[in-house]
């Protein structure tokens, strides 16, 4: 009976979900275009409702809702059908979708998905064998040999928007890094990217005369069953052709500069808003979490090195050495079972929700930079893949923050994954990625100011 | 060439409606094989004859300014795209015909090129909702060219169609339905025919 009640309520919030994913699918991500495929819009819901449940059964066991055998069920359902989603059918659309857009392959679409769902099966398997992520002891086709790949592609993922998204937060925040932007900079800027585009205008007149005359006279003489017609035409064509060709390569060559000034120019008002905007009461105080976050960040990088020179792995998550100090050293008594329960709840569902909206926000602003009508179908289920791994391998984190008596149930779950790797290769990528954000930041940072000062 | 006269126009709309295959065509009198996306604006030219034939006949430029971009763009591109829209002399308004969203944006589009004329006068538009009265007085002209015709099925172009007419009267502004398809320009020397000052234009819609 209870068992009944509690996969109600499950499937319930299962359903608010899907809900909310559908809404986000709408509202958000396709603003601009219309959905003309609701299967896309249905996997992309189904796998942000699946996703979201496994977090909401990590904050159900913690607060110990609902019975135990029916959480630890529906643990086992969600996991298998969000691998099902992750490793079958995400996967095979893309394929299908891919298909559809290339013109030679739109009849046998279906046979090339498949076997592009194979080449991408082989890949996966093959992406487990540099890594020792498994025990030896299971065989070849049991759940923990999906997890594992699943949660190293979620790990790599994490870990690199981690790193740019550390480094990159107090590089946007502060206004230190603003660069002097004046009026007169944006209109001499305009000005010539305006006059570029009359140099452009004029270069076109001409070769729209030059062809016309052209036109005009290659008429007379261009009768195509005359023979002597076709070799005067070729003999005649040949100055004014080659007069075009120069012409069109200066064009060309114009374009591109109006291109790169327009750049530059849209480049100058965003920094002309954010110095604007940093002079606000919000700007001012986003300025200050920017000095914070900077500071959590070199924090950050500086236990990442620990953790790799010092081949340590954290035993103890935050929440017990953070009592185990308040007791022994501050002398605080407080009732630490009662107490860990509350506070590994409120900081892992501070880290679940901050990292679901990091996630969308991130996916949303990518989808508008690279999506065009034509490609936005396959651009969407392959962010829902993304979306899908993060968050199985968020789960697969974040038992190192929960204290042991909670993270037996994942443990259980998950099989008997080397919990120990991931944390390794998180911290890995992480360096690498923060690194490399800090050196890439550095240098367009540099770059902008001399481009600027050449005008 | 200075007994030539300059005549601006913008094209504008979504990405991906077919801006840059268009001005193509009507420039160069050739279909683009592969079309990009269009970064900032790029400019285009075709020389037409004004009233051919007549004794007032006169040639003129006209400038197919086609402008990228998309209307939810970020500010700062929306800034950098008002500098384009300057002294214009008529607007082209691109919809795609299979994506009905695209149609919907064209009254921002064409509040966004207007709004740069409207400042002086002190009209503010505040909220972008659609206005016919804020058309009303513009003296600019406005063409709707809906795109991508044959991609339509047989059976529902003629409620597409219908739902564009309504479009086009909302504006003001005539309308064309266009098919840019390949092999009605298969032959270099076809010259499509001369695209008629919009002046002439008498009510009611157009099939090309």
């Amino acid at each position: 009976m209870s068992f009944l009640i509690d996969s109600s309520i499950l499937i319930t919030t299962q359903i608010l979900f899907f809900g909310f994913g559908w809404f986000f699918f709408m509202h958000q991500l396709f603003k601009d275009y219309e959905v003309r495929q609701y299967v896309v819009q249905v996997i992309f819901s189904v796998t942000f409702a699946f996703s979201c449940t496994m977090f909401e059964l990590i904050i159900f066991e913690i607060l110990g809702v609902l019975n135990t055998s029916s959480r630890y069920f529906h643990w086992k359902m969600n996991l298998y059908i969000i691998l099902f989603i992750l490793v079958f059918m995400v996967p095979f659309y893309i394929g299908y979708f891919i298909m559809s857009n290339i013109q030679l392959l739109h009849k046998q679409r279906l046979l090339f998905s498949c076997l592009l769902w194979l080449t991408f099966m082989y890949f996966f398997w093959k992406l487990g064998d540099p890594f020792p992520i498994l025990s030896p002891k299971h065989g070849i086709l049991s759940i923990e040999q999906l997890i594992s790949r699943v949660g190293v592609i979620g790990v790599t993922f994490m870990a690199l928007l981690s790193g740019f998204g550390a480094v990159n937060c107090p590089y946007t925040y502060m206004s230190y890094f603003l660069r002097n932007v004046t009026d007169t900079d944006i209109l001499a800027l305009e000005r010539r990217l305006l006059q570029t585009m009359d140099m452009i205008i004029s270069k076109k007149k001409r070769m729209a005369i030059a062809r016309r005359v052209m036109f005009q006279k290659g008429e007379v003489h261009n009768r195509p069953s005359r023979f002597w017609g076709m070799i005067k035409s070729v003999r005649t064509s040949a100055p004014g052709s080659e007069n075009l060709t120069l012409i069109q390569q200066e064009v060309d060559a114009l374009e591109e500069l109006s291109r790169q000034l327009f750049l530059e120019t849209a480049d100058l008002y965003a920094t002309k808003e954010r110095i604007e905007y940093s002079k606000t009461f919000k700007g001012k105080y986003f300025n200050f979490l920017g000095y914070f976050f900077s500071i959590y960040c070199v924090w950050k990088i500086f236990m990442a090195t620990i953790n790799i020179v010092f081949d340590r792995v954290g035993k103890t998550d935050p929440v017990t050495r953070g009592i185990e100090i308040t007791v022994n050293y501050l002398g605080i008594q407080f009732d630490v079972k009662f107490w860990s329960q509350h506070i590994s709840f409120i900081l892992v569902g501070i880290i679940i929700v901050t990292s679901i909206r990091g996630l969308l926000i991130t996916l949303t602003k990518f989808f508008y930079a690279i999506s065009s009508s034509k490609s936005s179908n396959v651009i969407v289920l392959l962010l829902a893949q993304i979306m899908g791994m993060y968050f199985v391998s968020s789960v697969l984190l974040i038992r190192m923050s929960m204290p042991p008596e909670y993270r037996t149930i994942i443990t259980e779950v998950l099989g008997e994954l080397q919990f120990n790797f991931y944390h390794r290769w998180f911290d890995v990528i992480f360096l690498v990625s923060a690194l490399s954000s800090i050196l890439f930041l550095y240098l367009a940072h540099k770059q902008a100011p001399e481009k600027h000062m050449t005008l | 060439m200075a007994s030539l006269d300059r005549v601006k126009v913008l094209v504008l709309g979504d990405s991906g409606v077919g801006k840059s295959s268009l001005v193509h065509l009507l420039c160069q009198n050739q279909v683009l094989g592969n079309p990009s996306w269009t970064v900032g604006c790029s400019v285009d030219v075709r020389v037409h004859d004004y009233k051919e034939g007549t004794p007032e006949e006169k040639t003129y430029y006209i400038e197919l300014w086609d402008v990228g971009g998309s209307v939810g763009s970020a500010s700062c591109v929306k800034s950098t795209r008002a500098v384009f829209y300057n002294s214009v002399n008529g607007i082209i308004l691109v919809h795609d015909l299979t994506n009905k969203k695209s149609s919907q944006n064209l009254c921002r589009w064409s509040l966004e090129a207007l709004n740069r004329d409207l400042v002086p006068t002190g009209v503010l538009v505040t909220n972008g909702d659609y206005d016919r009265e804020q058309f009303a007085d513009n003296q600019i002209p406005l063409l709707v060219i809906g795109t991508k015709l044959d991609q339509i099925h047989e059976t529902k172009r003629h409620e597409v169609l219908t739902r564009t007419a309504f479009l086009a009267e909302d504006f003001n502004a005539e309308e064309i339905n266009l098919v840019i398809e390949k092999r009605y320009f298969s032959r270099e020397n076809n010259q499509i025919p001369g695209f008629p000052d919009r002046k002439r234009f008498g009510g009611g819609t157009l099939r090309n």
